[in-house]
């Protein structure tokens, strides 16, 4: 990803247990719910958590494999169109109505498979090729979920999707989604964190700074980069379910290719350099589309210029900060904090 | 072509059957069996008939897109939102002049500024990078569909055929014979053939600019090594600037064609993006002949495919991109 490689590409660091930030972002996330409210727990911080991790899977696919890759949210849709097709939905005629447990893994294994598929075929082109076919195969997917009544029941999509309700809890309610979501977004997060550090990793992102040399070491760089695909696409997918769960209905809406975009968007605001950055991405741009009706209105401006909003403020990160929030914070604490050792092991 | 047919003698045979059978198909009389198994020969002709005309359409898209492309490796995600101007532009000035060829004129003319300006002020600091240029062409095309939502809205919007156009042309194609003996021809909307040989002729023009002419023999060279051309004293910006404008006033020029052919509305723009991504990863990129033969077979197959497979269309054409992809991931005529 030359947007990467130009200053500081990726590289995972290990988790900093001195640093004070990580742990208060942790303890304010967990005591979340005693002060905030159902709206602001599912719409907001659920979204947030949510479309972090749809993203997530985008930037260890940017961050580590250089591999941009427009086809996540269509990952993320598979999963949810497949959760709608195996479980119990308002559409009687198509859905299977399997339990809960079983629709869940099947949807995650359709959808890794999906995502992995579509990357076999993005890795036999180079580099710039692959934004094309990702973007060519996720808006491939919204036409047909469109024209397509057999399997996705076309323009109206799958509504009143039953949701997992066991031991007493509805697990829909604010309150359990929220820390349910949560569960799995950390989990995602430090399984990317974890992986980037990991042999495969590494390997990885060799492959993203000269494949030809990591090939002559005997390193088999399209198998790594499919293997890459595999899991940001199980990564994709478990977001689609959160999603689903959350909507408890999904359409061609959710695939469409502004939604894909989208995702690369907060990939990119927030930086694809760690994997915090698509969840700080994803804050901003959940706080953009909740409150940019109001704040549009307040500047007296059309409050439906929204997507206008969002593309001004992707150009302006793409010109102005290539890593995108992160670098905009990284720049800013190396020239406030210059008597801080480099390289040094932290605090004592 | 000969060399092809050394190469690949198995693929070629099949090539030629499949050719034969499509000609047998299209010029034969069809036997009662045949119409009873896959329908009337109307239908399937008219589908063909659509299917190339709309792989002209395409054509006019997608060659301005593989131009840019495989002169400045830059992937214009706008491109799509440079249509659907266009097509606006060519309904604001037909409805307000009532000239249809006006319409053309204008829209290439200002599409094509539209282009100039994006080159200038934007693409020519960031040379060389072509994720950022490609992401910042999706933020283009964001703020482009917003600012066109904003203007015309959501409505659906269609360009005035020319009254010297309306109407259909009989062509030399039986459809049918009645059981009187009477042979019934195929008749076809006639603005529709005249769009396509005007396509066939820009298709024509380019390809004659490009190895016929001086400009043409700068941007060939472009395409294969574009420091060299600049170290030879070029002035690749000028060139830049010049295919960036044509590809855009080709794309412009499309729209108004495509709202003339369909209609115009928010969305169109991501279609045609799509259309001209698979067409141009079929022909292979910056291959001006490859964007017709990809544009014909995405033509072809959407129409035949909404025809005999409505509910699976958009997968036909999808599984032929996959196939290339497979075989031939350097798109079927490769430029390098």
């Amino acid at each position: 990803m030359a947007l990467v490689q130009n200053r500081g590409a990726a590289r995972a660091q290990a988790f900093d247990f001195g640093e004070p930030a990580p742990w208060i972002v942790a303890v304010v996330l967990i005591l979340l719910p005693l002060v905030s409210n159902g709206f602001f727990l599912s719409e907001i911080f659920g979204q947030t958590l949510i479309l972090g991790v749809i993203a997530l899977s985008l930037m260890f696919l940017a961050g580590y494999g250089g591999m941009v890759s427009l086809m996540q949210l269509t990952i993320a849709g598979v999963a949810g169109y497949m959760f709608a097709l195996f479980g119990v939905s308002g559409s009687h005629n198509i859905s299977l109505n399997w339990p809960w447990w079983l629709a869940t893994p099947m949807a995650l294994a359709l959808a890794t498979l999906f995502g992995t598929v579509g990357g076999a075929l993005a890795v036999r082109t180079e580099g710039i090729y692959t934004i094309m076919i990702t973007l060519a195969i996720g808006a491939a997917f919204y036409f047909f979920t469109n024209q397509n009544y057999a399997l996705f029941n076309g323009h109206t999509g799958m509504n009143s999707i039953e949701t997992p309700s066991f031991w007493g809890v509805d697990w829909r309610a604010s309150l359990p989604f929220y820390y349910l979501t949560l569960l799995v977004a950390g989990a995602c997060y430090f399984a990317v964190d974890y992986l980037g550090r990991a042999p495969f990793g590494l390997a990885l992102q060799g492959v993203r700074d000269n494949p030809r040399r990591m090939a002559a070491l005997g390193f088999h760089v399209n198998a790594h980069r499919i293997a890459a695909y595999a899991f940001a696409a199980f990564l994709a997918g478990l977001g689609g379910i959160l999603q689903v769960w959350n909507y408890k209905q999904i359409s061609p809406g959710s695939v469409s290719p502004d939604a894909c975009i989208n995702v690369l968007i907060i990939a990119v605001v927030g930086g694809v350099t760690r994997p915090v950055g698509p969840f700080i991405g994803a804050f901003i741009f959940v706080m953009l589309r909740t409150f940019a009706l109001d704040f549009l209105r307040e500047i007296g401006l059309d409050g439906n210029r929204f997507r206008l909003l969002i593309g001004v403020g992707f150009l302006v990160i793409v010109f102005w900060s290539p890593d995108g929030v992160i670098g905009l914070w990284e720049r800013w604490r190396r020239s406030h904090a210059p008597a801080r050792p480099q390289g040094g092991g932290g605090h004592g | 072509m000969t060399r092809f047919v050394e190469r690949y003698p198995f693929w070629s045979l099949l090539l030629l059957i499949a050719l034969a059978i499509l000609l047998w198909l299209v010029f034969a009389t069809w036997p009662p069996g045949l119409e009873q198994a896959i329908g009337r020969k109307k239908v399937f002709l008219n589908a063909v008939f659509n299917g190339i005309t709309l792989g002209g359409l395409y054509f006019l898209v997608a060659s301005g897109f593989t131009l840019i492309f495989g002169l400045m490796r830059n992937v214009n995600l706008a491109h799509g939102s440079l249509y659907l101007f266009g097509g606006y532009l060519g309904y604001t000035v037909s409805t307000a002049t009532g000239s249809w060829l006006l319409a053309f004129v204008v829209a290439f003319v200002v599409v094509a500024a539209v282009g100039v300006l994006m080159q200038l002020l934007v693409f020519r600091y960031m040379e060389g990078q072509d994720l950022r240029q490609t992401m910042v062409t999706l933020g283009l095309s964001i703020v482009f569909a917003d600012l066109m939502l904003w203007v015309f809205g959501g409505d659906f919007y269609q360009v005035a055929t020319p009254a010297w156009l309306v109407g259909p042309m009989e062509l030399p194609f039986v459809t049918a014979v009645k059981s009187t003996g009477e042979t019934v021809y195929l008749s076809y909307p006639k603005v529709r053939l005249i769009i396509f040989a005007g396509s066939v002729v820009i298709g024509i023009a380019m390809w004659l600019a490009l190895h016929r002419t001086r400009i043409g023999m700068i941007v060939r060279a472009g395409v294969d090594d574009r420091d060299i051309l600049a170290a030879m004293g070029v002035r690749i910006q000028a060139v830049f600037v010049g295919v960036f404008a044509f590809g855009a006033g080709l794309a412009g020029v499309a729209g108004v064609v495509g709202g003339t052919f369909q209609s115009l509305a928010p969305g169109e723009d991501t279609r045609f993006l799509l259309d001209s991504l698979v067409v141009v990863i079929l022909g292979g990129m910056g291959s001006i002949p490859g964007a017709a033969l990809g544009a014909i077979i995405v033509g072809l197959s959407e129409q035949l495919g909404s025809v005999y497979i409505p509910s699976y269309a958009i997968v036909v054409t999808f599984l032929i991109m996959v196939l290339v992809l497979a075989l031939r991931p350097q798109g079927l005529i490769a430029a390098r």
